[in-house]
């Protein structure tokens, strides 16, 4: 298994009148090759989840453990070496003031010790040029520019290579296109399905278009109000459609569906 | 402006450059406002002091100071990051602490270094005046150390400090433990004040637990002089800026210092006032004038 969620709880200022219940109890197994979608209304859990397995907070109770190894009281530096994020705001995947290449070389060492060896190598130019070339952006020949001049999604494309560059054993994706245009958003998105494919990697994608979670990933998972209440995968999942999930959506809030919905919020 | 003051302007813009390239270290780099440079600039002075009379060679000396320094600078790094306190009032704790510290290094307020060999002594035994051998050897020691700053903060570990200041959630993501960045940066940024200090208590031959007041305010002052006169597109340039900021920063008093305006003369007293103006000017100026090209 490459990653067991069990029975995760989270509170945020437990305790006082704000008290929230973000995770009850959540459990998730991820397999080796696993492409999950995550979806559900606002305040679900999702980030939360994500957030869990990528170190920001320790859960109030549950484990967390990654290729056999408990992680649930490393900090969030120390799982670097497993796993590799990608968030929804495009500035902060990257380091502004960093040039394309500083910010490159950083990510080609998430996990390893920082050394007094230079920070941009040279044979490494002609690598990080050739990976750039592949995002079709014309970045490759902008090694010297600052990351903060780059639209948004740009540096979404950046941070995607950033985050595969090492082969992540896990690649947390938190509605990484939502802040960008439809159609940059499309290619990003074409993006990280090829990212994935190409390297077989084992991926979780939150994200509110259904159609994308239908579309992409090999098992699809709802979450509601800090649980997980639906986890299909396979030819099962390839069955399901938008229909389906809002049907289901709906079921567990206790209302009934309408068609013009067209996102879960 | 006489030759005289010229001169005396260019060895405390000098002495106080380390300072300087310090304050641009934290306040800059890692974006951590640290008021420890006013208790650890002394620090370095009483360290020296004690260390010279007691025999230790003065160039010796200056890395204890520096090691004092560093520890001082580590702990307002782990009061914040281990802590949580607030960067600036985890500073200001230490600065304050410093001060009883640094009475009990030197046993008393203040200390003379009279008729001791200073850092200075080697260059005066060639012949140089005092008020020559003093810029001369401490521009020295700011290029070698504008230098050694430009090497690391190109290094592996110098990008990640970098990043720690501009996106920490970045580098956090990339494995990096920012506490320890941090920790360190601010230390490394205090051994920097400490030697600074050293080096002008061995100058004016004098270590005296008062003299960091308002280190900060023209370590900052000095930071922006240089980085609106010289510029800040890239590190290198942004470190040399910082170190020719400090010296324009010490002939703007002293020229302050020598002007008259009818009955009314600037007294070094007023110094604080002037360069505190000076900083909320350098600081809002970039903000007036978005609002004026709007
Ligand atoms: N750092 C935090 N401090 C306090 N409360 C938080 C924090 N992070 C999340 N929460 C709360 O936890 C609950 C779950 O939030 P979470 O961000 O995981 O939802 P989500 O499913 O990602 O929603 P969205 O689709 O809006 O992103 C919400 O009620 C939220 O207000
Ligand atoms: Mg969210």
């Amino acid at each position: 298994m490459m990653l067991s969620l069990t029975e995760i709880v989270k509170y945020f200022h437990r305790g006082s009148v704000n008290e929230v219940l973000a995770l009850n109890g959540a459990s998730l197994e991820v397999k080796r090759g696993d492409f999950v979608s995550i979806i559900g209304s606002n305040g679900a859990g999702k980030s939360t989840l994500l957030n869990c397995v990528a170190g920001c907070f320790a859960p109030d109770s549950g484990s967390i453990v990654v290729k056999g190894t408990d992680v649930t009281s490393w900090p969030e530096y120390k799982r670097a070496a497993y796993l590799s994020r990608v968030f929804q705001d495009p500035l902060r995947g990257t380091c502004a003031s960093g040039t394309i290449e500083q910010n490159l070389a950083m990510a080609s060492r998430r996990g390893k010790r920082n050394t007094l060896a230079m920070g941009v190598k040279k044979r490494e130019r002609e690598e990080f040029r050739e990976q750039l070339a592949t995002l079709k952006l014309g970045l490759e020949d902008r090694l010297k520019d600052r990351a903060g001049l780059l639209s948004g999604g740009q540096r979404q494309a950046l941070t995607m290579l950033m985050a595969t560059m090492v082969r992540p054993d896990i690649l947390l994706l938190d509605e990484h296109t939502a802040a960008l245009d439809p159609k940059t958003s499309a290619q990003i998105l074409e993006l990280t399905d090829q990212i994935i494919h190409e390297q077989h990697l084992t991926a979780m994608m939150v994200t509110h278009n259904m159609q994308h979670a239908l579309e992409l990933g090999n098992r699809l998972v709802m979450m509601h109000q800090g649980q997980i209440i639906l986890d299909v995968e396979g030819d099962e999942k390839k069955k399901l459609q938008v229909q389906d999930l809002m049907e289901r959506f709906y079921a567990v809030r206790g209302e009934t569906y309408s068609d013009d919905r067209a996102l879960l919020v | 402006m006489t030759t005289y003051a010229f001169l005396g302007a260019l060895e405390q813009g000098c002495a106080y450059g380390l300072m300087v390239l310090g304050v641009y270290l934290t306040f800059r780099v890692l974006d951590f406002p640290d008021l420890t440079v006013d208790g650890s600039l002394p620090m370095g002075a009483a360290v020296s002091a004690v260390a010279i009379t007691n025999g230790v060679d003065p160039f010796v000396a200056l890395f204890i100071a520096m090691g004092g320094g560093f520890i001082a600078g580590a702990v307002t790094g782990f009061l914040n990051t281990k802590l949580k306190i607030l960067h600036l009032l985890a500073s200001i704790l230490t600065m304050i602490a410093l001060y009883s510290i640094n009475i009990r290094i030197m046993g008393r307020p203040n200390m003379t270094l009279l008729g001791q060999d200073t850092v200075l002594t080697p260059l005066l035994n060639l012949g140089l005046t005092p008020s020559v051998a003093a810029p001369v050897l401490f521009s020295g020691f700011c290029i070698l150390v504008v230098i050694l700053l430009i090497w690391f903060l190109h290094t592996e570990f110098g990008l990640a400090m970098l990043a720690t200041g501009d996106n920490r959630q970045m580098i956090t993501s990339q494995g990096v433990n920012t506490d320890f960045m941090i920790i360190f940066g601010v230390g490394l940024s205090n051994a920097l004040v400490a030697l600074s200090g050293a080096l002008i208590a061995q100058n004016q031959g004098a270590a005296d637990v008062n003299m960091g007041v308002g280190t900060i305010v023209a370590g900052l002052a000095s930071v922006i002089i240089g980085e609106t006169l010289v510029g800040c597109r890239t590190i290198t340039r942004a470190l040399i800026a910082a170190f020719i900021g400090s010296i324009l920063y010490r002939l703007a008093i002293a020229f302050a210092l020598s002007a008259k305006l009818g009955a009314f003369r600037v007294t070094p007293s007023d110094l604080n006032l002037i360069t505190a103006i000076l900083v909320v000017a350098a600081l809002t100026a970039p903000k007036l004038k978005q609002r004026w090209a709007r």
